[in-house]
């Protein structure tokens, strides 16, 4: 994505930059690895004196100088694919068939593959820097084994080692989906990078050798299963005969050999530490604080500024870098927070707080409406520029356009949404091909996904089976109430072509009822309702995906408001205050409605020294936690003066609940 | 024939295995002497002017922050410090301190006497809560089944007591072969040993568990003490109490109900605090891991299931003896003395962020400035931490004689009071800037200086001499920042010499200063176990007391505070208190700031 086409300012300008940092870390870092390795692989403890000193010797090697190239260029390619499948909003399967057709996208594909010829270049590596046995792939036959002595037999120590890289690396790539890898997680507080990386790094060590060991019983398995496959393609490719002095490895005695575990076990530890250190260091610098200008006196660079950043179609990364930065200025930066209130030098307009306040809110009553278009809402600059504007119009247009559903593969959408409708997963993406542009991001196509193609219209159709299973805020109990709507609600920009007004046709009808027909007969099969049942929680979880963005939000708005208590000089705050704390109590019934379906208040297992993040697992507890904080702050802060404010009667009654701390 | 020889590459020789013996007890000591010499180092490089200079301060910041960070001007009136002397003379015999009210502090015959308070005295007799403290292991023994195989003793001694619970299992069990009893009873001398060795650097990591949370409670005598705990809710009329049977009671002064909470973790409660800015949430340090509470202020029902208790634990991070919510509420920190690292919670995602720093051997208490821009961490050791929480960096401060017990901050944050483990002195920190600003470095005074004196004087009363005075056990200092309260822990063997709460006026603007006002005391034999402010107290300051016969008071304090309203605890920065009181005659400054 960033290679083709136009890449944004902030992209080329930040985020690469940073990217290109952390994996120059990781290659400074690889000499040390290495050194470990090399160690660790010589290791006889009988001989110590002799096991310094050969490694050390080794070290100056030509081979080991060689393979430290060679890791550097794996190093370089890991990067580039951290950079390029990153995500700050990790994309959650709903259903089984969604997590299958995950680990199967082309994208995901063209991931694995790479990293499996990666990890057998690692694995090569490794095997050369073993040396002993290990080293080549043929070696002189031996002579009682029946053929001449100048005949090539295979080695199948090194073919081992080989096919144990190509495995790892393809269960890293996996579990990287699976398990969300690539999902970049901010933290609750602010530290160095030294320091972060120094902490994480012994849980990097200890996850890469537990998850080595895994693979490496995983692989066991498997080549005793298949292992003749590739031997005998080898042996035939390349000429070579086989050993039959040497037990082979796909049987009990061959695979009981300890040192020959032990080796691949420490090659498939150094294969993970220095990948998982090239992910670990990325996610480090990519979520670093980034200081983003609240005004800036040049118009040239306006575009750059916090309100121009948080509405335009800027990338997500991009917003919730800005979103981090307001909570920190609006806690830590009395002097940014007076660029906020301030006003506009000729005229004594308050843009900065205007800009910055109706984005925020914005943004709350997007999620807290459900996706369902506001009757208010959407006002006049939400088609220019706002952030939300492209939600909310990709939901008119979608109200326009009740055929645009997973089922219309003639649409021009198809594509996008295709993908998106999976990764939702509804029961219907099933039966989807996935015929996503591989270059698109997750992030990306998670935004797209995310809106809900089902208009009123078109749900009264559908069954309310299918229509229960799509991820939303809160249902209605109102029947008819038009629940179409964005299900991550995500404040991001979707590059939906508009699709041309149409109107249903007869034929579009009867493929509608014809596929309504085949569902309900593969309802019945036990296969496919396994595959399509909705995994508990999921749901929920893939609602609140982007909730980081909000929880940064609420606190930044939050803590400018109680900041401007004693801070504003000129009273910019009073004109938005109704609206903020509306929009706030609005989301905090939403949310309230959320937590009472079931499933949504149960926590997920914890599972701690994990490198995996499963931070996206917890963000609706978090965003609700933020969410009563955040009107706390301001009830308490201005105690009494609060029914100042002008309310409606609703609202009233619920912010007196906070007033006598009964929430 | 290749397992065979693999079998035999194994380090199971004799002379390999002394090889790892020496190499990991040599690293060992190489490392914990170097630690041991770091901190030394840091005390050696003190220069001597700066050691003259000052006088009666004995902290020194060490070098590589002074660089960083600015001087501010600190200095110290020895002779106009604080003390006990000072105090008006303790009440006879029977007496007990009621309220505070025109500068005088009013006493009476009985603590019902007064009816002019917001809250009942609870009383919690000793004899009617059953202790669970006694140790499981000592009922072990009678009811483990012998008949158990090998295997699964061991797996029960595996969990119980970990490596050396299964080296013992091993070594005295008869079934193994002679040469593994031998061998895990060497493991387990060795293990024995290295531990003995870790504990000579590191006294407190010997004791047990609930003997290290009384040592490191803030609670005076907590294993004999009937209340272990007490919080008040920082923006209502609500406090939890946590009682000697391991349950903690809620009362609220809108409902009769008080809901009881027991959970199955939730032992040797050594402290606990309501989040601020929540309504619910109760954070409770317990034997083995965090609960945090969510209690429905609307609710009925007087046993809340355990259900609403989030369970928050990390490997090696018991006991949990100090919590400290952030005054926003967004994170929680929790510290261990045998964890060398303190742990950052985002409570609603459960998940921790461990700030590691290693010396010290462990954290044992934590107090979050009311505006939240520094933490204190005081270590087991003569060492104590200052961070900044904007970017989570330290200060060390070595201590020259002994492990820092309490602390408080002013509420501007300002100010840093504490106390010294084996000195009967206050010391007082300032820090003048805003955190952050240079980056890395909190900011403020190089050296600390001695506020009070604390050493025990004599009083003649009617009923004979008292001597009052000795360590501080904690210290609390109300929200306003015009009263503080000092827990003496008075001498135990003598009994002339009981622990008493000193209260002290203070005022930290323009200059800092201490006046005495006088001594909190309860009723005849009982003595205060935990003192803690009311945090939003309108008329004044109300000071809660749990004595150790069982009984909660509340002594308030009125006083006119031009402060106006207070701001809420919300993060925002507290209006600056204007000074407000005239000086009253008959009370001269006895600490101040100004220098002259």
């Amino acid at each position: 994505m960033f290679l083709l086409g136009h890449s944004h300012w902030f992209l080329s300008k930040v985020i690469w930059w940073r990217a290109a940092a952390s994996t120059a870390w990781t290659v400074l870092l690889l000499p040390v690895t290495t050194a470990l390795f090399i160690v660790l692989s010589k290791a006889s403890l009988f001989h110590p004196i002799q096991w310094i000193s050969e490694s050390v010797s080794l070290f100056y090697g030509s081979y080991v100088i060689f393979c430290l190239l060679i890791l550097t260029a794996v190093v370089l390619f890991v990067g580039f694919f951290n950079l390029e499948y990153y995500t700050v909003v990790p994309s959650i399967p709903c259903t089984r068939i969604a997590l299958l057709g995950k680990v199967l996208h082309p994208q995901q594909f063209v991931h694995s593959l790479a990293h499996c010829m990666m990890g057998m270049v690692v694995a090569w590596c490794a095997s050369v820097m073993i040396g002993g046995r290990y080293k080549f792939i043929a070696s002189p036959c031996t002579e009682d084994s029946g053929g001449s002595a100048h005949q090539m037999c295979l080695n199948e120590y090194h073919l081992f080692l080989l096919l144990a890289g190509a495995f790892i690396g393809y269960s890293y790539s996996l579990l990287g989906v699976v398990r969300n890898m690539n999902y970049v997680s901010f933290h609750t507080v602010q530290q160095f990078k030294y320091l972060r990386f120094k902490g994480a790094l012994p849980l990097v060590v200890k996850y890469s050798a537990v998850q080595s060991l895994y693979s490496l019983r995983n692989y066991c398995i498997f080549y005793f299963f298949f292992g003749y496959v590739p031997r005998a393609w080898i042996c035939t490719t390349m000429n070579l005969h086989k050993n039959s002095s040497v037990t082979a490895l796909d049987t009990v005695a061959g695979l009981l050999d300890l040192s020959l575990l032990y080796h691949l076990w420490i090659s498939g530890t150094f294969l993970l530490v220095i990948w998982y250190t090239t992910m670990l260091l990325f996610k480090i610098y990519i979520s670093e604080a980034y200081s983003v200008p609240v005004q800036s006196s040049f118009s040239e660079d306006i575009f750059q500024c916090l309100p121009a950043v948080l509405s335009g179609k800027e990338p997500m990364i991009l917003k919730f870098l800005a979103l981090q930065d307001l909570a920190l200025l609006s806690q830590h930066s009395p002097s940014r927070r007076q660029e906020v209130f301030s006003l506009s030098q000729p005229g004594g307009h308050p843009h900065n707080w205007k800009d910055l306040t109706q984005r925020l809110v914005t943004y709350h009553e997007v999620v807290s409406f459900n996706g369902r278009a506001k009757p208010q809402s959407i006002g006049r600059d939400q088609q220019s520029t706002s952030s939300d504007s492209s939600v909310a119009s990709g939901m008119e247009e979608l109200a326009k356009t009740p055929w645009v559903s997973s089922a219309s593969h003639t649409t021009g959408v198809m594509p996008l949404r295709s993908s998106m409708t999976a990764m939702s997963g509804p029961q219907a993406a099933g039966f989807t091909p996935k015929s996503d542009s591989p270059f698109a991001s997750p992030a990306m196509k998670r935004l797209v996904g995310g809106q809900d193609p089902f208009s009123p219209w078109f749900g009264s159709v559908q069954s309310p089976h299918v229509t229960r299973r799509r991820p939303k805020l809160w249902t209605s109990s109102t029947a008819g109430s038009p629940l179409n709507g964005s299900p991550s609600a995500s404040p991001a920009e979707s590059p939906v072509p508009s699709p041309a007004t149409r109107t249903p046709s007869f034929l579009t009808l009867w493929v509608h009822n014809r596929q309504e027909q085949v569902k309900n007969f593969l309802a019945k099969r036990a296969l496919i309702m396994y595959l399509f049942n909705k995994l508990p929680e999921a749901s929920s979880q893939a609602l609140f995906a982007d909730s980081q963005a909000h929880i940064w939000a609420l606190e930044g708005l939050s803590h400018l408001v109680v900041a401007s208590y004693t801070e504003d000089r000129f009273g910019v705050v009073q004109t938005t205050f109704s609206s903020i704390l509306s929009s706030m109590l609005i989301l905090q019934e939403a949310v309230d409605k959320h937590f009472k379906l079931p499933h949504a208040s149960s926590k997920p297992v914890r599972s701690s020294f994990n490198l995996e993040d499963t931070t996206y697992k917890t963000l609706r507890f978090a965003l609700r936690a933020a969410l009563k904080t955040a009107i706390y702050r301001i009830t308490t802060t201005f105690g009494q003066h609060i029914y100042a404010v002008q309310m409606s009667g609703e609202h009233r009654k619920r912010l007196q609940q906070f007033m006598e701390y009964r929430e | 024939m290749r397992i065979l020889d693999v079998v035999s590459a194994l380090p199971l020789g004799g002379g390999s295995v002394l090889w790892v013996l020496y190499g990991f007890c040599s690293s060992w000591i190489a490392f914990q002497f170097c630690l041991r010499f770091s901190v030394l180092f840091v005390h050696s490089r003190v220069p001597s002017s700066v050691w003259r200079n000052t006088g009666g301060i004995c902290f020194l910041q060490s070098q590589h922050y002074k660089k960083a960070c600015h001087r501010s001007n600190v200095c110290v009136k020895s002779p106009m410090m604080c003390s006990l002397a000072l105090f008006p003379s303790p009440l006879p015999d029977g007496q007990v301190t009621l309220y505070e009210s025109n500068n005088e502090l009013v006493a009476g015959t009985s603590v019902d006497s007064y009816p002019k308070q917001e809250w009942d005295n609870l009383h919690f007799r000793r004899d009617a809560l059953k202790s669970h403290s006694h140790l499981e292991s000592s009922s072990k023994a009678a009811f483990l089944d012998h008949k158990d195989t090998l295997w699964m003793r061991s797996a029960a001694a595996w969990r119980d007591a970990g490596l050396s619970g299964l080296f013992e299992e091993i070594a005295n069990s008869s079934e193994v072969p002679r040469w593994l009893t031998v061998g895990s009873g060497f493991a387990l001398a060795l293990l024995r040993w290295v531990s003995s060795f870790h504990g000579s650097l590191f006294p407190h990591l010997t004791l047990s568990t609930e003997d290290m949370v009384a040592e490191f409670s803030q609670v005076l005598d907590w294993s004999d003490c009937a209340v272990r705990g007490f919080a008040w809710h920082p923006h209502t009329d609500k406090f939890a109490v946590a009682l000697l049977d391991d349950s903690i009671r809620i009362y609220n002064s809108k409902s009769a109900t008080y809901p009881t909470l027991k959970h199955r973790l939730q032992r040797s409660v050594a402290a606990l605090q309501w989040k601020p800015l929540c309504a619910t949430a109760l954070a409770v340090a317990c034997h083995n891991c965090l609960l945090v509470w969510h209690v429905d202020p609307t609710s009925l029902s007087t046993r809340p299931s355990a259900g609403c208790a989030q369970v928050l634990s990390h490997p090696g991070h018991s006991p949990v003896t100090s919590i400290a919510w952030a005054p926003s509420g967004s994170v929680l920190i929790s510290a261990s003395p045998v964890d060398t690292s303190m742990m950052v919670w985002d409570v609603a995602a459960e998940t921790c962020v461990p700030l590691q720093r290693v010396g010290g051997g462990g954290v044992t208490f934590l107090s979050w400035s009311p505006d939240g821009s520094r933490v204190l961490a005081a270590t087991p050791s003569s060492l104590f931490r200052v961070w900044e929480t904007r970017m989570w960096t330290c200060e060390r401060w070595p201590c020259l004689k002994g492990r820092c017990q309490t602390g408080c901050w002013s509420p501007d944050g300002k100010h840093l009071l504490f106390s010294v483990k084996g000195e009967m002195v206050i010391y007082a920190l300032t820090f003048t800037e805003a955190p952050g600003e240079p980056l890395g470095c909190s900011g403020g005074a190089k050296a600390a200086a001695i506020v009070a004196d604390l050493s025990v004087t004599s009083f003649q009363t009617p009923e004979g001499e008292v001597r009052i005075g000795g360590e501080v056990q904690s210290l609390a200092w109300d929200p306003r920042g015009e009263r503080l309260a000092v827990l003496l822990k008075g001498d135990p063997e003598a009994p002339a010499c009981p622990a008493v709460i000193a209260v002290f006026k203070t005022r930290s603007s323009p200059v800092f200063e201490l006046l005495p006002c006088g001594f909190v005391q309860g009723e005849a034999g009982a003595e205060p176990r935990l003192i803690q402010f009311h945090p939003s107290f309108s008329n004044g300051a109300l000071l809660t007391v749990c004595w150790s016969n069982g009984r909660i008071t509340h002594t308030p304090f009125y006083f006119v505070s031009a402060g106006g309203p207070r701001i809420g605890v919300g993060g925002s920065p507290p209006l600056p208190v204007p000074l407000c009181r005239t000086m009253e005659n008959g009370d001269r400054p006895l600490f101040s700031d100004l220098c002259s």
